[in-house]
Order: C-alpha cells, then sequence, then structure tokens
C-alpha cells in the first residue's frame, strides 16, 4: 500500500479531490469574510454540477458551459443575498432552503432534459480537459507531478492567489472585511455594508459553481443524483479550520484531499469500505476540534493579560 | 400581541399559497397533463381510506425529529445532527430486536429506550465539542451525521446482514416489532407516543424551569448568563433530550409496520425534515403535530402524483424549500403587519376616547 502512495497518481489523485473542495472553502470564506455562513455552498454546487453538464452539451464547449455555470451560481448567491439581506431571512434557514430545492430541483431538471432520475449518462456534455504544460512535461520527476491534471485543479489554485489578494490588496476586499469585522463601523465611514455582503454572496457564488462543475465535469464526467455529498458542509469546516483566509482553507482543504485520496486507495486493502468512507469527515471533525480547542487557548490567554 | 399572532398565521399561509403557485408553475412546465397532477397532489391523500392513513404514518417520524430540534432550536443550539440520530436509533433498535432474546411486550421497549439513549449519546458530541473546544455545533454537527450513515452501514453489512437480500439486515422479529393500530393500515401505536412527546415537549420547554433557561438562553445568551444560568448545562441538556427524541423516533420507526429490515444505506433526511416543521411550529413542540401532518399530507400527495401522472415525486423539496423561505423571511409582508398594528392602535384609541 505504501508504494501507491508515494507515486504521481497519488499526488494527482490528492489534487482531484481536493480542487471541489477548494473551490467551494474560497467561496465559504469569502462569504464569511463578510459576515455571512454561506451554508447554501452544498446546494449551490449540486445545481452547479448539472448546469455544467446541461450548458455545456448545449454549447458543446466546456469553457461555455463553465462561464454559464459561474453566472448561474452568481445568481444563486444573488439569491440568497436577497432573501437574507432584503427579506430578513435566517442564514441558516434559507440555506437549508436552497439545499433543500436543490436537492429536489436538480432531479426534476436532469428528468426534463435526460429523462433519466439516477444520472446525466444520456446527455452528451463535454468535460474540462486535461492539460499539458509544454516544456514541463518533458522534465523528469517534476514534469509528471506538475503536468496533466485538469484545467480546473489550475485554475483552483490560481483562485487560491486570486482571492487572496482581492481580500487583502484591493479596496473592495478591504470593504468586506470590514463589513464582516464590525458591520456599524463599516457603515459609519460610508461603507454600503448591503451592498457589500450582495457582492460578497454573488462571488461565493461563482467560486463554489466552479467546484459543482468540476464535480460534473472533471471528477466525474456527468451528474449523479446528491453528488454534491457534503463537500458543501466540508467546506464550511474548513473554512473555518483556516481562519476564513484563502491560504489556511487552502491549507485544510488539502488535508481533506489528502484523506479522501488515502481512502480512495485504502479501498484495496481488507478494511471495511464504509470504515474507509469515514475517513475525510473524522479528519475534518478531528481537525476542526483541533483548531478550535488552540484558538479558544489563545483568546484564554489574551483575555488573561 | 393578537394581532401579531393573526399576522404569523396570514404569513405562514400567504407562505403555502406561495409556494403552491411556484409548484404549479413548475408543474406546468414538466408536465403533459398539469390539471391531473396537481389534482392528485392536493386530494390524493383524500381518496381512499389508505391514503389518508399513509399521512399518519408519515406524520410519525416528523413529530419527533421535528419536537427534538424545536427543544434544541429554542435553546439557539442549531445542532443538526437529528438526521443522523434518528438513523442510529433505527440500527440500535434492529441491533435489540436481532441480537437480543427478550419476551415479546418487552423487547421493543429496550429496544426504543436504547435507541433513544444512543441518539442523545450522539447529538451531545457536537455539544460537548462545544463545550469543551468552542468548535461550532453546526460544523460539526454537520460532519458527524455522514459518521452515523456509514458506521450503520458499517454495522449492517457485518454484523446483521441477510446474505439472501445482501443490501438490508435479517428481518426483524414478529416479537419486537411494534403492531398496528387500525387493520389494513399500518398506522402503529408511535403515534400516541409521537403525541405525548409533543405535549411533554411543550410542557418542558414552556411550563419548566430548565425549559425557560433554555429559552431565555436562546432569546438572549448574555443576559441568561448574567441571570445566574449555566450555559454549559443549557447546551448540554438541550441537545441530550433533543437527540434522545430524535433517536427515539429513529427505534420507532424501524420497529414500525412499515420496515421489515434496517435497510438504511442512506440518509432519510428526517433531520432536514424537522427544521421545517419546528420553523413552521415556531419552535413549539405542540404545533408540530400540525407542521407534521400538513407535510406528510404534501408528501403523500406528491407520491401519489407521482405514481397517477408525469410529475415526479421531487417537486415535493421545491414546495417545502419555498415554504421555509417565506415563513422564516422577517420582511415578508412586513408592511402589511405595520398596517395592522397602526390600525389597532388607532382603534384602541378610538375605544379609549369613546369611554
Amino acid at each position: 500500500m505504501l508504494s501507491t502512495i508515494f507515486t504521481a497518481d497519488f499526488f494527482a489523485a490528492i489534487l482531484r479531490a481536493t480542487t471541489p473542495i477548494l473551490f467551494a472553502t474560497l467561496a465559504a470564506a469569502i462569504a464569511a469574510k463578510s459576515g455571512i455562513i454561506n451554508m447554501a455552498l452544498e446546494g449551490m454546487m449540486l445545481f452547479a454540477a448539472l448546469f455544467g453538464v446541461i450548458f455545456s452539451s448545449l454549447t458543446q464547449s466546456w469553457a461555455g458551459g463553465l462561464l454559464i455555470t459561474m453566472a448561474l451560481g452568481g445568481l444563486l448567491g444573488l439569491i440568497l443575498a436577497f432573501f437574507v439581506l432584503n427579506l430578513k431571512t435566517d442564514e441558516i434557514l434559507a440555506a437549508i432552503a436552497i439545499n433543500l430545492v436543490a436537492t429536489g430541483g436538480t432531479v426534476l431538471l436532469m428528468l426534463a432534459f435526460s429523462g433519466d432520475r439516477g444520472t446525466s449518462i444520456s446527455i452528451q456534455s463535454v468535460p474540462a480537459p486535461k492539460l499539458d504544460i509544454p516544456f514541463l512535461q518533458d522534465v523528469p520527476v517534476l514534469g509528471s507531478l506538475l503536468c496533466g491534471h485538469n484545467v480546473m485543479t489550475y485554475l483552483a489554485l490560481i483562485a487560491v492567489v486570486v482571492v487572496h489578494i482581492f481580500l487583502y490588496k484591493t479596496p473592495l476586499g478591504l470593504k468586506i472585511r470590514a463589513v464582516g469585522e464590525n458591520k456599524n463601523a463599516a457603515e459609519s465611514v460610508g461603507i454600503s455594508s448591503r451592498r457589500i455582503q450582495y457582492i460578497a454572496l454573488i462571488l461565493s457564488g461563482i467560486l463554489v459553481a466552479m467546484g459543482g462543475f468540476f464535480m460534473s465535469g472533471g471528477y466525474m464526467s456527468m451528474f449523479t443524483k446528491d453528488m454534491a455529498a457534503g463537500r458543501g458542509y466540508i467546506a464550511l469546516a474548513a473554512s473555518s479550520m483556516g481562519a476564513n483566509t484563502p491560504i489556511g482553507g487552502f491549507l485544510v482543504a488539502v488535508l481533506f484531499g489528502i484523506a479522501q485520496a488515502f481512502a480512495n486507495v485504502m479501498q484495496l486493502s481488507t478494511i471495511p469500505y464504509e470504515l474507509i468512507q469515514m475517513v475525510p469527515y473524522l479528519t475534518t471533525l478531528i481537525g476542526l476540534g483541533i483548531y478550535s480547542y488552540s484558538r479558544m487557548k489563545k483568546r484564554q490567554k489574551a483575555g488573561g493579560k | 400581541m393578537n394581532s401579531m399572532r393573526k399576522f404569523e398565521v396570514l404569513r405562514t399561509v400567504m407562505a403555502i399559497l406561495i409556494a403552491l403557485l411556484i409548484s404549479f408553475v413548475v408543474i406546468f412546465f414538466v408536465s403533459e397533463d398539469p390539471f391531473n397532477a396537481i389534482k392528485w397532489l392536493l386530494t390524493g391523500p383524500l381518496t381512499s381510506k389508505r391514503n389518508f392513513f399513509n399521512v399518519v404514518e408519515a406524520m410519525i417520524p416528523l413529530i419527533f425529529t421535528g419536537t427534538g430540534v424545536c427543544i434544541m432550536f429554542a435553546a439557539n443550539q442549531i445542532n443538526l445532527a437529528s438526521e443522523g440520530a434518528f438513523h442510529l436509533g433505527g440500527l440500535v433498535a434492529a441491533v435489540v430486536a436481532l441480537k437480543m432474546t427478550l419476551p415479546a411486550g418487552v423487547s421493543p421497549v429496550v429496544g426504543i429506550f436504547l435507541a433513544a439513549c444512543a441518539g442523545a449519546l450522539f447529538t451531545a458530541i457536537p455539544a460537548i465539542m462545544k463545550i469543551k473546544t468552542s468548535a461550532d455545533e453546526l460544523v460539526s454537527s454537520l460532519m458527524i451525521n455522514y459518521l452515523a450513515l456509514y458506521f450503520s452501514t458499517f454495522i449492517m453489512k457485518y454484523f446483521l446482514m441477510d446474505p439472501a437480500i445482501g443490501s438490508a439486515s435479517y428481518p426483524i422479529p414478529e416479537a419486537s416489532t411494534l403492531p398496528t393500530l387500525i387493520s389494513r393500515t399500518r398506522v402503529h401505536p408511535g403515534i400516541i407516543v409521537a403525541l405525548a412527546v409533543a405535549v411533554l415537549g411543550y410542557v418542558f420547554l414552556y411550563k419548566t424551569r430548565i425549559g425557560y433557561q433554555l429559552r431565555l438562553t436562546g432569546e438572549n445568551q448574555k443576559f441568561a448568563e448574567y441571570s445566574g444560568i449555566s450555559i454549559v448545562s443549557v447546551i448540554l441538556i438541550s441537545q441530550l433530550l433533543g437527540g434522545f427524541i430524535a433517536g427515539m423516533g429513529g427505534g420507532i420507526e424501524l420497529l414500525s409496520p412499515i420496515y421489515d429490515r434496517f435497510s438504511w444505506t442512506s440518509l432519510l433526511g428526517y433531520g432536514w425534515d424537522a427544521i421545517i416543521i419546528c420553523t413552521l411550529a415556531k419552535k413549539n413542540p405542540l404545533y408540530t403535530p400540525l407542521s407534521a401532518f400538513f407535510l406528510a399530507y404534501l408528501r403523500t400527495g406528491a407520491s401519489i402524483m407521482a405514481r397517477y401522472s408525469d410529475v415526479s415525486l421531487e417537486i415535493v423539496q421545491i414546495i417545502q424549500g419555498v415554504i421555509i423561505l417565506f415563513i422564516v423571511a422577517q420582511q415578508f409582508l412586513s408592511r402589511y403587519k405595520h398596517k395592522m398594528i397602526a390600525q389597532e392602535a388607532k382603534s384602541a384609541l378610538k375605544d379609549e376616547e369613546v369611554a
């Protein structure tokens, strides 16, 4: 088993498992930085996974499908924002509602488009391609490690940097953080907190839609019922463990990716599959406990002085 | 106060109507014969005795998890693990039924009691994590639901599985199953227990000292803390009790005439439904049977519709989602609320003048 772990294939498996979680974690981070827990990530990812299949098939291009999916993801973010910010709906209950609609709605839509209620196998979708980087792929070891991953994986890694720069180096990012830190203080210097939170939730929707697109156009090449499988929730945990920073979230998402990839390898062992399936969730739970504990101790220390 | 209550009722009704309207629009899009589909959705449960009692059967698990969630949410503990607690409750009841030889009347009682205990211990995990590590119960409870699912599937596959079936346990022995109350239906004594639990939940939350402390903490934790309430015990008691009730519901559901084996290899969703029930009931356990009846009626109607028309069952989830959105939207119809309050104030003023 060890021999299968230290290979380029295993490295690729980690990246593959990390990609959707990473997009969703970044989405959770932006929303959290603006002061909103976006638990609707789960439903948004599920919707996006289906949209990806439908629109890449209609446009016969993965890029076209991706762009439309991202736009619709932004729209879902907008809807959540409308309910939370304008109609003052509790954000958790609004998220639960969206997730419910997603569970049923995706099946209905899939049925309408493919005539099948389990998978979208009959829709001729165009998954995102794998990317080979010229020259780099000829370099031994490094080439096989860094090349040949899905385009979305590279986009996810780029997104970490972009979101980091956005949140910490741009005026809009500063405003988002200001609103999340202290809404009233931000309002007092003339920032419209509602507008900023709208923007944050729309961006959150766009990012998680990219993760959803990868689920059905990369991780797998079709949509299956409930395929988000709790990834939106894991992303919430990952983001909170990473102190809602893009870099922190990235590290935790990779940890999850390792746990998932490890679970996939362990399938070949004699350990019961159901116990292996618990590994990623257990890892997240323990990680969350350790992180929260250390933060609590730090706060207590700071408060004690 | 009276006008506030009237307003809440009005808003709930409006939310339900809007949700139904949206679902009609969806039905018009997907169906060849939309009127037929809508007819079955709305009147299906009333077409036969069996269909109607299907509604009653479907209410039972909803009342349990709904009441459990009411107690946790009343204390503002957003623990979503009742899903897993219900699942584990079912597993434990199956284990007791299959692995312990107990006399006929005793077996289901022991099974249901242990199922409830398992549920309580399970939902206590996020509570203990919150107390010991300050980890948010929302996130941790989302994670442990998956642990409950895979753990139960593991136990079923390795210790209870009937090789002849492959994906389910051995049949639950006669001595452990609950009897039917009404002939030719599957309504079982669970409905009586469920109604009792809803009433007891109400008494606990609104008529006891601890219940008051729970609600006060839910309204304003800082204030509760300053008035000397132990927040740690509120966190623990609310979630232990919530899980106890959800686990009991899971145990009863599995031993009911509806299931003859433990065959739950995916989460059943009663934990999420519970949040709808709790929202409709405004966190008051006394109203959970009513909310459960509504949801169960809708579900049964949808499944009858799915059988007799070309619209599939999943439409229910859309209706449910939209209902929640509008019921919890505080600004929804708020202008009307203002008007109502203003009118009442005006008429009160007039009364005073007359006097």
